[in-house]
């Protein structure tokens, strides 16, 4: 089966003045269509770095990418985008949502950006699946921090991404509606077929994607599937 | 193409429209920048296509008559001949200058008199009151200036003395067609019958007169052909002609020249709402990361990210272009009452479309370049600014779009300018210290933010301190701040000194013993009793010097006459065809200075004298050291040596000269004297006036007291048209503040949540506000009072070649408005944050 995502022996540094910062060295894992896998690791071991540089939201200093078997070197930042719009979605701690826009034109965007103009029926029924029905028409600052997280999930998986990027997407909420989220993620995520790719420091979340890639000082130190928790 | 593909999507224009909706009164706010400018373009394109109308149609009453003819000498023969040739219907007119004497106040003073025979105008009327004394005058009576009347207390009906004779003033004198009240101010004028003009006795062969006739000509004679073919004749017997279309064409040039300078007193209005729209841009785009970077990560490319803002920016430019262009057609029928003293008729007004588009235009294209520069930076935000609360952007430096857009925004900049100011030279020095200024603002507010980092001691009181380390922690205002006050207080202050150096440049200063009345036209058998007049009334004879009138014949040994004909030979006309009133003597004066040559210097030849001529006149002739030029004396041609040339100090008042002959040649030749004294008061003026004039009515008196006054009133009708253009600045200087100010606010929101959240009373939130807001208007002040005095610095000295001093009152005027106008603002505009509970504003922030 050909993975959805290979990285091969990324390398990011920074400069800093006139020292040079590594964050990330060398670091190589495969994913599956289809499959999860959680990248956990204490602070500044380089998770998110990883995060970005598999979803072509930056550049490694070496190394590669090859996200749905395109090498994401080879793309310019509009190829890039165009790759995301169409096979990638996001999940953030901080939910991202447009603040202007309501809940149903955030969800709407991505299918606007691919040019679909029936986009608001769609985004409207995908809502009501995340139990939004009646917030249709409220902006982010009017809904709670689990609504929020509903409505990204919502856009999230509008376009069917094939794969899904999650940065701590449980981090900014309570523990009820963190469970609430996360089944409402891996329910999305096995309906859709969609891959996962999920930041976290928590180790219960990481251990239902059934496979946990730990990082430290920016080395993969480990790579070893678990036992998924069904939820 | 992505990027256009991009801009005319409807997505685009929908995207900006949702992001607008938590900053739309906010962005409202920032199109009110360019608003003013923009109703000052608008206003003053569409009067300046109304005055080019107004001409159009009363193109022959500016000049009264189809053609005129004018003379310094009285008409010849030869001269006469041609007049009968040219035929039509003809008015004659005499024109010069003397005393007027009014006996119902016993004033007396120094007016221009018009002699002028019935029929004129030809085209248009005389405004007169009563209305039918424009022609009743003619019946033995006098038309009086208006100002002149009121100034010595007569009305209709009253007396005039002028010369020997004594009239009957039949009307006072409102307007003459084709000149402006401005001229009357300088020259007062009073008309009387032709076949008057022998009994005043004021005119003699050696007077210093203008002769006229006006002609109307059937309309089947074209003008313009039958000057060309007269010229010839024209020049050889120095008559100078006039025709409606040379009047239409010079009137026009002036009035373009009017309505530039007006123009671009509301380019400057623009320009600074321009700067206000860009740091609000600045500051909305700062605000603007996260989304960006969000819609980067659901695929939104760079072109999209870029075009939703810009359409943002261009509806911006466009609402203010819009209400601008509104407001500025209601200005425009404010501005004939500014500028009518400047104007020879009343103008017609009405919406001009095609200049008020151009306007509009102009305004818009401004308010985009400037939107573009900080646009530019959407392009650098990565999409990894969602991951990375504190993700720097790429270095503009590096970018080369942004290269590209300031190279483009300076060359559309200076076609702006060069569309208002209508000469490329001005167009380049006007962007070139607009970017100076710029420049050194930027340098300032680095320098500023730098010293506040380093000075600030802990000892200092804590609102102190806060308040001068906003100045320089992120999301500080103080380069934006700097940009908008200080370039609005260096716009105005320049404003102001520029009129206050010429007008300290005009008026000469009446010091001691220095001389303030002139008398001339003396002749010389009345030396010697004007000097006795003088003396019994204890006024000092301070220069007595001989003058003979004379023309230029050959220029280093070719005719004049051809030389007018010859245009390529770049010698201006007039320093050609003038009169030249020379004197002669052996000195030099204290006002003048040898710069080459010699003086005194020994006649030895009769048939070659030396000369010294002025520094100016030797370069318009391109003459120098040895070359010959042969007078005209009154009839007997000299030939003359340049044997020295000076520098003369204009402004100093007393008689100065282009040619200086030596003693022993002129002596004899007809001419007459000037007299100079120094008068202690008005009274002890108008009594030496008194008997001058009964005793040698063609002597004229001028009385510096007098030319103070007119140059006054002159100063302060332009003073006012000045701060007319100064106020559309302020009003934008004023919406570009509030800006400023507000989107301050919607930064230091969060700061004074958090600080008001860890338990700081109102009163420590509104004095950390009122330093920083004190500091920011003092030195933006403070540098725009610097730059103000550095441009009037230079101005004074390379440009009005005046005395510069330093204005100390405007500055610390400037100063106080300014920090004022800051803090009121600052305080007004935090007001609703200091005023609500924490978690209100927390909400509405969020």
């Amino acid at each position: 089966m050909t993975p959805i995502l290979e990285a091969r022996a990324l390398t990011k540094s920074y400069r800093s003045g006139d020292s040079s910062l590594t964050v990330l060295k060398e670091v190589s894992f495969t994913l599956a269509a289809g499959g999860s896998c959680a990248i956990v690791g204490p602070s500044g071991s380089g998770k998110t770095t990883l995060l970005g540089l598999c979803a072509g939201l930056d550049v490694p200093s070496s190394g590669s990418v090859l996200l749905d078997g395109k090498d994401l070197a080879t793309l310019n930042e509009d190829d890039r985008a165009r790759l995301r719009s169409e096979k990638v979605g996001f999940v953030f701690q901080n939910f991202q949502l447009l603040p202007t826009l309501t809940a149903i034109e955030n969800v709407m965007v991505p299918l606007e950006l691919r040019g679909e103009r029936q986009t608001r029926d769609i985004a409207s029924s995908l809502l009501k699946k995340v139990g939004l029905a009646e917030r249709l028409h409220h902006y982010p600052m009017q809904l709670s921090g689990g609504e929020q997280q509903r409505v990204a999930l919502a856009r999230a998986f509008l376009n069917r991404p094939k794969i899904l990027f999650a940065d701590e997407p449980t981090g900014n909420l309570d523990n009820e509606t963190s469970d609430r989220i996360v089944d409402l993620l891996f329910d999305l995520n096995a309906s859709s077929g969609t891959a996962l790719v999920l930041v976290t420091h928590n180790l219960d979340l990481a251990r239902k994607a059934g496979r946990i890639i730990q990082l430290k000082g920016g080395r993969l130190v480990d790579d070893q599937t678990v036992e998924p928790i069904i939820p | 193409m992505k990027f256009l593909l991009a801009l005319f999507s409807s997505w685009t224009w929908r995207m900006a429209w949702r992001d607008s909706r938590a900053s739309r009164r906010k962005l409202l706010l920032f199109s009110s920048s360019i608003v003013i400018g923009i109703a000052a373009l608008v206003a003053i394109s569409s009067f300046g296509q109304n005055l080019r109308w107004t001409i159009d149609q009363q193109a022959k009453s500016l000049l009264g008559a189809d053609l005129v003819l004018a003379a310094r000498d009285p008409f010849t023969p030869e001269m006469e001949q041609i007049f009968a040739e040219i035929g039509g219907e003809q008015a004659r007119e005499v024109i010069f200058s003397s005393m007027a004497y009014f006996p119902k106040s016993e004033g007396t003073r120094l007016v221009q008199i018009r002699a002028l025979e019935r029929g004129f105008p030809f085209y248009g009327d005389f405004q007169t009151s009563p209305a039918a004394a424009s022609t009743n005058f003619h019946k033995g009576g006098a038309l009086v200036e208006q100002t002149l009347l009121f100034q010595y207390n007569s009305q209709p009906g009253d007396p005039v003395k002028v010369g020997e004779l004594t009239l009957e003033i039949a009307g006072s004198l409102e307007k003459v067609p084709g000149e402006n009240a401005v001229f009357s101010t300088i020259a007062p004028r009073i008309y009387l019958p032709y076949d008057k003009l022998d009994a005043t006795q004021l005119v003699r062969d050696d007077s210093f007169a203008r002769f006229k006739v006006f002609f109307k000509l059937p309309e089947s004679v074209d003008v313009e052909k039958l000057v060309r073919r007269y010229r010839p004749k024209f020049d050889k017997l120095r008559l100078g002609a006039d025709t409606v279309e040379e009047r239409k064409e010079q009137l026009g040039r002036n009035l373009e020249n009017l309505n530039r300078f007006l123009g671009l007193g509301g380019f400057i209005a623009l320009l600074l709402g321009a700067i206000g729209i860009a740091s609000a841009i600045h500051v909305h785009v700062k605000q603007k990361t996260s989304s960006v970077a969000v819609l980067r990560c659901l695929g939104c490319s760079v072109p999209q990210t870029f075009a939703i803002y810009l359409a943002q920016a261009i509806a911006i430019g466009l609402l203010g272009a819009l209400i601008g262009s509104a407001i500025g057609l209601g200005i425009q029928f404010t501005l004939p009452r500014v500028v009518a003293d400047f104007l020879p008729f009343p103008v017609e007004l009405k919406i001009a479309w095609i200049p008020v588009l151009r306007a509009l235009a102009a305004g818009f294209a401004v308010c985009l370049i400037f939107a573009l520069l900080p646009l530019m930076s959407v392009r650098r935000i990565s999409p990894l600014a969602v991951l990375r609360a504190f993700y720097e952007p790429a270095s503009p430096w590096r970018d080369v779009g942004q290269w590209i857009v300031i190279g483009v925004a300076s060359i559309g900049l200076i076609f702006l300018a060069r569309a208002q100011a209508g000469r490329w030279d001005h167009a380049f020095g006007f962007v070139g210290a607009l970017a100076a200024a710029f420049l050194l603002l930027t340098i300032f507010a680095q320098l500023l933010r730098t010293l506040m980092r380093r000075i600030i001691s802990p000892a200092w009181p804590f609102a102190w301190r806060q308040g001068m380390a906003n100045l320089h922690r992120p999301h500080n205002r103080t380069l934006l701040l700097l940009l908008s006050l200080g370039l609005g207080v260096f716009l105005v202050l320049t404003l102001y000194r520029t009129n206050q150096i010429i007008a300290g440049g005009l008026i000469p200063k009446n010091r001691g013993s220095q001389p303030n009345a002139a008398l001339f036209d003396i002749q010389s058998d009345q030396v010697a009793s004007v000097t006795n007049i003088l003396r019994e009334k204890n006024l000092p004879i301070i220069d007595e010097v001989p003058l003979v009138t004379m023309r230029l014949a050959y220029l280093k040994g070719e005719p004049v006459r051809r030389l007018m004909r010859e245009s390529d030979r770049n010698l201006p006309r007039w320093a050609l065809r003038r009169e030249y009133r020379s004197t002669y003597r052996d000195t030099l004066d204290s006002s003048e200075q040898l710069i080459k040559g010699a003086w005194p210097v020994k006649v030895t030849d009769p048939n070659l004298i030396p000369i010294s001529i002025e520094e100016g006149i030797a370069q318009d002739l391109k003459v120098d050291l040895g070359d010959e030029l042969v007078f005209d004396v009154q009839g007997v041609l000299m030939t003359n040596r340049v044997a020295s040339i000076r520098r003369v100090d204009w402004k100093r008042i007393q008689p100065n000269f282009f040619v200086v002959f030596p003693s022993g040649v002129l002596e004899e030749a007809p001419g007459f004297h000037i007299i100079t004294t120094h008068v202690n008061s008005r009274e002890q003026s108008a009594d030496m006036q008194r008997a001058i004039v009964r005793a040698h009515p063609n002597v004229s008196v001028i009385d510096l007291t007098l030319v103070l006054d007119t140059l006054d009133a002159i100063l302060s009708k332009i003073a006012f048209v000045v701060r007319f253009m100064a106020l559309f600045t302020v009003i934008t200087g004023l919406v570009v503040l509030v800006a400023a100010v507000l989107t301050g606010r919607y930064q230091r929101i969060q700061e004074t949540i958090l600080l008001r959240t860890l338990g700081a009373s109102r009163q420590q939130v509104h004095r950390i506000l009122l330093a920083e807001y004190l500091l920011l208007g003092l030195l933006s002040a403070l540098t725009g009072i610097v730059l103000a005095e550095a441009g009037a610095w230079l101005l004074a000295r390379y440009v009005f070649e005046a005395e510069f001093q330093f204005a100390v009152v405007p500055m610390l005027i400037a100063l106080a408005v300014a920090s004022l106008a800051t803090v009121f603002t600052g305080l007004v505009a935090n007001r609703g944050v200091l005023d609500s509970p924490p978690l209100e504003i927390l909400r509405s922030a969020a």
